[in-house]
């Protein structure tokens, strides 16, 4: 992948330095972001190194004193945002039983309804090219946690991620899996490919999921967003199936879904039970934060889905 | 006093074979092979399944959380 394109000042700046052979880390450091999403593509692109990189840049850039320093300021105002954006308070209760009323009292837009019900074909593919930011990195972001955490939680932790990277069969590896069915459905399979064509809602639930991975102290809130995500897919992933059925898309993408339906009725229970409930064991003041990471992971979600259903219906 | 054996056992609480959700599925750790109602068979294919418990799932015997959408019985 190569680094995206700019989407204002900041991203234009920094990435232009992050290609280049003698970068000028002083203006990268001294521009302003013009927009949420110019903020937000920088910070993807900074997060990004950590992962896969970029072909056009040194990866030795990785630890790049001064692209550390630009990434904390952009995830500190990044971070501040989302926790304006949710009600502090966390519901009381048995933690399970509270965890999964609270996901199922929250009403948001779906993208799979419309997916199951409405979505012509080419509304359809734009919606798989979205998810395909997160979905060719599925899993990536909740592995960063496994050395952060107390160790019953790491081994619960292990269990839903040796699923969710295939159980050793590279076939079986979900990101694998969305491969084959971008493929198959006329798509472009490489990852990050269509980096440059997604809104900054996406941008937004990608980076969250980077904030809270990256950063130890998030610990509770990467297990709480991991968990909501869990508790949303399974329903969802059969309406996705159906609908793609639907559609007539290629049967290796309704596979994917298919095999979400089921893996995640399983994480959606470890995520909650046996992964937050053993960190909740150990660290009761967690408890917050993992209400604060699901809510968050809902209301990205939700800002995705209203985005994408405004685009549609005008 | 506790025998050396009592203190390994509490040191290294069992992990459980099968966890029953409230409200939920039953999970079950390892490879099994699930007979369902009607005598088919079923074997597991992931490191941990999940066996509906509601009887309105739509791949039985596996859950697919429809036990969710399912009106819960008062006590």
């Amino acid at each position: 992948m190569l680094t995206p394109k700019g989407r204002g000042s900041l991203s234009e700046v920094v990435f232009e330095a992050m290609r280049g052979a003698a970068p000028s880390w002083r203006r990268a450091l001294h521009t302003l972001p013009d927009t949420d999403e110019d903020l937000q593509i920088t910070l993807w692109a900074l997060y990004e190194m950590h992962y896969r990189g970029f072909e056009d840049v040194d990866e030795a850039l990785e630890w790049q004193p001064e692209l550390i320093e630009l990434r904390r300021s952009l995830e500190t105002t990044f971070e501040q945002d989302l926790r304006e954006r949710i009600p502090h308070a966390s519901p009381d209760g048995e933690f399970a039983e509270a965890f999964f009323g609270f996901v199922a009292d929250h009403d948001g837009p779906s993208l799979a309804t419309f997916v199951h019900r409405e979505a012509d074909h080419e509304q359809t593919l734009e919606l798989l090219r979205m998810r395909s930011i997160y979905h060719l990195k599925e899993s990536d972001p909740s592995a960063w946690l496994v050395p952060r955490l107390p160790d019953a939680t790491k081994a619960a932790l292990m269990e839903l991620q040796f699923d969710e990277y295939g159980c050793g069969d590279v076939n079986r590896l979900h990101a694998r899996m969305f491969a084959r069915g971008m493929d198959d459905c006329g798509l472009r399979p490489e990852y990050g490919a269509y980096i440059d064509d997604v809104p900054l809602e996406v941008l937004e639930e990608n980076n969250a999921m980077s904030l809270f991975g990256l950063n130890r102290r998030l610990r509770g809130a990467a297990l709480g967003h991991l968990a909501a995500f869990e508790v949303t897919s399974s329903l969802p992933s059969r309406r996705m199936a159906q609908g793609l059925g639907r559609l007539g898309l290629a049967p290796s993408m309704i596979d994917y879904y298919a095999e979400h339906v089921e893996a995640d009725a399983v994480h959606e229970q470890l995520a909650v039970r046996t992964i937050c409930g053993s960190l909740l064991a150990e660290e009761p003041a967690q408890r917050d934060e993992i209400f604060f990471g699901a809510a968050t992971c809902l209301d990205l979600e939700d800002r995705f889905a209203r985005r994408m259903l405004q685009t549609w219906a005008a | 006093m506790t025998s050396p054996d009592e203190a390994g056992r509490q040191e290294r609480p069992e992990q459980p074979d099968v966890i029953l959700c409230a409200d939920g599925p039953m999970l079950v750790r390892g490879d099994h092979v699930v007979q369902d109602a009607d005598g088919g068979l079923h074997r597991t294919t992931r490191p941990i399944s999940a066996i509906c418990r509601c009887g309105k799932s739509g791949v039985p015997p596996w859950c697919d959380a429809t036990h969710k959408v399912i009106p819960r019985r008062s006590a």
